[in-house]
C-alpha cells in the first residue's frame, strides 16, 4: 500500500520524505541510468563528448515521448498495446502528408493533376489526420469507460488498425520529413546537447501537467480510487477521454520526433515501442494499477532503456543476445525495486 | 441564524427494492438545520441504502426528495447533492491513496484550480483538521496511502466538513469513529456539537449507542427498511433504544421457549479464537451442531470463517480444526459461482478427487453426483448441463450448498448464504441444514438475519472483531444479541 510516485518529491514543496525506502525508490531510476552511463563511458571514453552524448541520447527522445503516452494510460489503470503501431502510423503520415500534402501519398501517385492545385499539396492534410488520430484516442477512452471493456483487448485490436493504416499511407519505406521537423531535431544548443535539453523539458512539462495541475490530480485520483472520484461528482468518461487524448497527443509527438531523426519514414519503424514504453514507464516507478505514475521517472526509464541498448553494442555482444540481455537489465532493476518495496512494507 | 426552523432535507415515502429485497420500504425522514440525527438499526435495516439515496449514489424507486425547500425528486444525483452541500463520510474509506491530502481535498472541491491551488487546498484541509482534531500531526503533502487508517479517516472527515464555494449543510457520518481511538472520537463528537450549534446538520450512524445518545439531538430507529421510532434523544436510554431495534416480541417468543440446548459434550471439532480476543472466550463447535455467528456486519465474523477454512492447510494460531471443511459463500457473484460453467461442474468442483478416473475427471461420475444433489435439494432446472447463470438467484445459492454438501467435508462454513434469497428457498435450505446436522455434520453459520439464529444450537455474538457473547440455545433472545452487538459505553 505504501508505494508512492517517487518524483512528486522532486519538485513538490512540502512533500514529506517519510521513509528512507521511499527515497531509495525514487532514486532508483536515476541510479540505474547513472550506472549504465558510467559503464558506457568506461567502455567507450569517446562517448563522453557533446557529440557522443548527442548520439547516445538522440533516440531516447521519441522513446521518452511514447513512454509518457503510455504513462497517461497507466495513470487511469489501463494499458495501451497499440502505441508502437500508432507511432508508426504517425511517422507514415508525417513523412507523406505532413510534408507534401495529399500529393505526398504514394497511393495517389499519378491521380493528381500536374501541377497540383494548392489543396493537394498543403501540409494541412497531415495536421488534420493527426488531430483526428488524437480524437480517436480520446474516443477509445470513452468507449473503454462506457462499455467497461478491458483496455488490453481494445488497444490490441487498435494496434492492427493503426499498423494497417500506416502501410496504406506508406507501403514502402520512403517519404521525407518536413524540413522544419528535421531542423528542430538537429537543433544546436550551446553547452548541453539538444536531446538532453529536450528530455529535461519533456519531463518538466509533463510533471507540471499531470503532477502539479488541478485536473492532473483528478486523472491520477481516478486511477487510485475511481469510485471516490465519481462520488465527488466528476465524470469518469471525461477523465478517461482526457488521459487517452493526452496519450494520443504524446504518441503524435513521439512519431514526429522519430521522423525528424530518421528523416525518412517507415511504417514498421516503431513496432518495438509498445513494449519499450511499458518497460520504460515501469522502470521509472509507475505501477500497472493504482494511479501511481511518475513523468520524470518515465523519461529517465526511457533513457535508461535506450542507453542499455548502446551499452550492449559497445560490449560487442552478439546481436542475437542483445534483446535477451536488455531484458536481463530490466529484470535486475525491477528486482531491486521489489527489494526496496519489501523494506518499505517492513517499515 | 434561526437554524432550528429550516428544513434541509425532507424524504417522503422513499422506497428502494433490490430484487425481492425491500431495502427501503417507505421511509419518511426530515433533517432540520441545527440538529444531529442519530440513525440506528440492525443489519439490513436500510441505513446504508438511505445514506446512499441522500448522497445521490442510489436513486430511489419511489418517494419524493425535497432539499432546501426545492423538490428534486427524479433530478437528484451526486452533482445535485454536492451543490446542496450534502456530504458523506462513507464507512469504507473513499480517499485516493495515491494522492496527497491536499490533492484529495481538490478531488472534492472543483473550485481549486489555477496557480497556487495546491497551497490553498492544503491550507483548507489542514485548517479544518486543526479545528476538528487539534494535534492531528497530518501535513498537506502527506501521501494518503502512507497514513494510518485512523489518520485517513480523520482526513476524510475533515474533507467532508470543509467549505469552499458550496456549503456543508448536512454531513452524514457512517460509523465515523470505527477506526479512531477514544480521544480522537471525542474530538469529533465535540466538533459535531459545535457544527450543529452553528446551524449545520448531521446524520450520525454508529454501533456505539453511547455516542449516539450523547451526541444526537434526535434518534431515528430503522428496521426492515422502515422507520420504527423517532424521538428526541433524551427520551431514549440504552435499553429502550435496543428494544426499539428488535422486532415485535410475540412473533418470536415461542421459538426460544421451546428450544433446548443441544450442545453435545466431548471433543469439539472446531476450536477458534479471533486474533483480537483478549479474554478466554472461544468458539467451539461439536459434531452435529449448528453454530451461529451473530453481530453487526463486518465485525470479524467473516475473518474467523476464513481462519477456520485455512486452518486445515496451514497451521493457524486462530483455529484448530478436526475434519475437512467447505465454505458456502454468500457473495455469490464474487466468491461463489463460476459463471461460465454448467451447473454440474459448479457442483463437482469441490469433489474432484472422488470424481477422477486416473488423472482425468470422469464426466459420468460428475453428472451422477450433480443429479443426485439436484434431487436431494431440488435445484429447479431441466438440464444440469445448462450454464449456472440460467438459474434464479435462489437456485444458484442451492447449487453452492450442493457443492459443499456433496463434498467429503464434515464441517460446513456458511458466510451469510441467504442474502437476497426468497422465503421458499430459505425454508428448504433450513430443513436441509438441520437434516445434515442430524447426520453428524457441523455447521458454522454467519448470518445477518436474526430469524436464522433460531435454527442454531449455539450462538456467538461478535463485536469489534471479538466474541462478546456466548449464548446457548435456551439463552438466546433477540434482545441479548442486540445488547451484545451494540457497545454499552462509548
Amino acid at each position: 500500500m505504501s508505494e508512492g510516485a517517487p518524483s512528486t518529491t522532486l519538485l513538490g514543496r512540502g512533500y514529506a520524505w517519510s521513509t528512507s525506502p521511499r527515497v531509495l525508490r525514487s532514486l532508483l531510476p536515476a541510479f540505474s541510468l547513472a550506472v549504465i552511463l558510467i559503464a558506457i563511458f568506461y567502455l567507450q571514453p569517446r562517448a563522453m563528448s557533446p557529440i557522443g552524448m548527442k548520439l547516445l541520447f538522440n533516440l531516447a527522445v521519441p522513446i521518452a515521448l511514447a513512454t509518457i503516452a503510455q504513462m497517461f494510460v497507466l495513470a487511469v489503470n489501463d494499458l495501451d498495446l497499440s502505441i508502437g503501431a500508432y507511432v508508426g502510423f504517425v511517422v507514415a503520415v508525417g513523412s507523406t502528408m505532413l510534408s507534401g500534402g495529399l500529393a505526398g501519398l504514394p497511393l495517389l501517385e499519378g491521380l493528381i493533376p500536374d501541377p497540383a492545385p494548392w489543396i493537394f499539396t498543403t501540409p494541412l492534410a497531415g495536421i488534420v489526420v493527426l488531430a483526428a488520430a488524437i480524437g480517436v484516442y480520446a474516443l477509445l477512452g470513452a468507449v473503454i469507460q462506457l462499455r467497461n471493456l478491458p483496455s488490453i483487448v481494445v488497444t490490441l485490436g487498435m494496434s492492427f488498425i493503426w499498423a494497417g493504416l500506416a502501410v496504406l499511407v506508406l507501403p514502402t519505406p520512403g517519404g521525407s520529413a518536413p524540413t522544419w521537423l528535421r531542423g528542430l531535431m538537429t537543433l544546436q544548443v550551446p553547452i548541453v546537447p539538444f536531446p538532453i535539453v529536450a528530455l529535461i523539458v519533456i519531463g518538466l512539462v509533463v510533471h507540471l501537467l499531470l503532477m502539479r495541475s488541478a485536473y492532473g490530480a483528478v486523472i491520477r485520483g481516478s486511477g487510485g480510487n475511481p469510485r471516490s472520484v465519481a462520488r465527488a461528482g466528476w465524470s469518469l468518461v471525461r477523465v478517461k477521454m482526457a488521459a487517452f487524448g493526452l496519450a494520443g497527443l504524446f504518441g503524435v509527438l513521439s512519431g514526429l520526433a522519430l521522423l525528424g531523426l530518421t528523416t525518412a519514414g517507415d511504417a514498421n519503424i516503431a513496432v518495438r515501442y509498445t513494449l519499450l514504453s511499458i518497460a520504460g514507464a515501469i522502470l521509472g516507478g509507475s505501477e500497472f494499477v493504482g494511479g501511481r505514475v511518475s513523468p520524470i521517472g518515465a523519461v529517465i526509464g526511457a533513457a535508461t532503456l535506450t542507453l542499455a541498448n548502446s551499452f550492449l553494442t559497445f560490449l560487442r555482444l552478439n546481436p542475437d543476445w542483445q534483446i535477451g540481455a536488455q531484458g536481463a537489465i530490466l529484470i535486475i532493476v525491477l528486482a531491486l525495486r521489489v527489494l526496496i518495496s519489501r523494506g518499505e512494507v517492513r517499515n | 441564524m434561526h437554524a432550528d426552523t429550516t428544513t434541509i432535507v425532507r424524504l417522503d415515502g422513499v422506497e428502494k427494492h433490490f430484487g425481492a429485497v425491500r431495502a427501503l420500504d417507505g421511509v419518511d425522514l426530515n433533517v432540520d438545520a441545527g440538529e444531529c440525527v442519530g440513525l440506528v438499526g440492525h443489519n439490513g435495516a436500510g441505513k446504508s441504502t438511505l445514506m446512499n439515496v441522500l448522497a445521490g449514489t442510489t436513486s430511489p424507486g419511489a418517494g419524493s426528495i425535497v432539499i432546501g425547500g426545492a423538490d428534486l425528486t427524479g433530478a437528484y444525483g451526486v452533482a445535485a447533492a454536492t451543490r446542496q452541500g450534502i456530504r458523506c463520510v462513507f464507512q469504507e474509506l473513499s480517499l485516493c491513496p495515491n494522492l496527497t491530502v491536499a490533492e484529495n481535498a481538490r478531488i472534492m472541491h472543483p473550485s481549486f484550480s489555477g496557480f497556487g491551488w495546491r497551497r490553498r487546498a492544503g491550507a483548507l484541509i489542514v485548517g479544518k483538521l486543526d479545528e476538528i482534531f487539534p494535534g492531528h500531526g497530518i501535513e498537506a503533502g502527506n501521501m494518503v496511502g502512507d497514513l494510518s487508517i485512523a489518520r485517513r479517516q480523520m482526513v476524510e472527515i475533515a474533507r467532508a466538513f470543509s467549505v469552499t464555494d458550496t456549503p456543508a449543510a448536512l454531513v452524514i457520518l457512517d460509523e465515523p469513529t470505527s477506526s479512531l481511538d477514544a480521544h480522537v472520537a471525542n474530538q469529533l463528537l465535540d466538533y459535531v456539537r459545535r457544527f450543529i450549534a452553528g446551524g449545520g446538520a448531521c446524520i450520525l450512524i454508529s454501533h456505539l449507542l453511547g455516542e449516539i445518545l450523547q451526541t444526537a439531538t434526535r434518534i431515528v430507529v430503522m428496521r426492515d427498511g422502515k422507520v420504527v421510532a423517532r424521538r428526541p434523544a433524551n427520551e431514549f436510554n440504552r435499553t429502550t433504544l435496543v428494544s426499539a431495534m428488535g422486532s415485535v416480541v410475540e412473533e418470536r417468543g415461542e421459538h426460544t421457549a421451546a428450544a433446548t440446548s443441544r450442545r453435545s459434550s466431548g471433543e469439539p471439532r472446531v476450536r477458534a479464537r479471533p486474533a483480537a480476543q483478549t479474554d478466554k472466550l472461544e468458539l467451539l463447535a461439536h459434531q452435529g451442531e449448528i453454530v451461529g455467528l451473530a453481530g453487526l456486519e463486518g465485525h470479524g465474523q467473516k475473518e474467523i470463517l476464513i481462519g477456520i477454512l485455512q486452518a486445515r492447510k496451514r497451521r493457524s494460531d486462530m483455529a484448530y480444526v478436526e475434519g475437512a471443511t467447505a465454505l458456502v459463500a454468500g457473495d455469490r457473484q464474487n466468491e461463489g459461482i463460476f459463471p461460465l460453467w454448467s451447473i454440474a461442474r459448479n457442483i463437482g468442483i469441490r469433489s474432484l478427487k472422488s470424481l477422477r478416473t486416473g488423472a482425468l475427471i470422469d464426466r459420468t461420475k460428475e453428472d451422477d453426483l450433480a443429479a443426485e444433489w439436484r434431487d436431494k435439494i431440488n435445484i429447479r432446472t431441466p438440464d444440469l448441463n445448462n450454464g449456472i447463470l440460467s438459474l434464479s438467484g435462489g437456485n444458484q445459492q442451492k447449487t453452492l450448498f450442493a457443492r459443499a454438501l456433496a463434498s467429503d467435508a464434515e464441517i460446513i462454513l456458511m458466510d451469510d448464504p441467504m442474502r437476497g434469497v426468497d422465503v421458499g428457498t430459505k425454508q428448504e435450505v433450513y430443513n436441509l441444514v438441520r437434516r445434515e446436522a442430524d447426520k453428524g455434520r457441523t455447521f458454522i453459520w454467519y448470518t445477518t438475519e436474526m430469524d436464522e439464529l433460531d435454527h442454531c444450537d449455539h450462538v456467538y455474538v461478535f463485536r469489534d472483531s471479538r466474541i462478546v457473547a456466548d449464548l446457548a440455545r435456551d439463552e438466546l433472545t433477540e434482545e441479548r444479541v442486540l445488547h451484545s452487538s451494540f457497545e454499552p459505553e462509548a
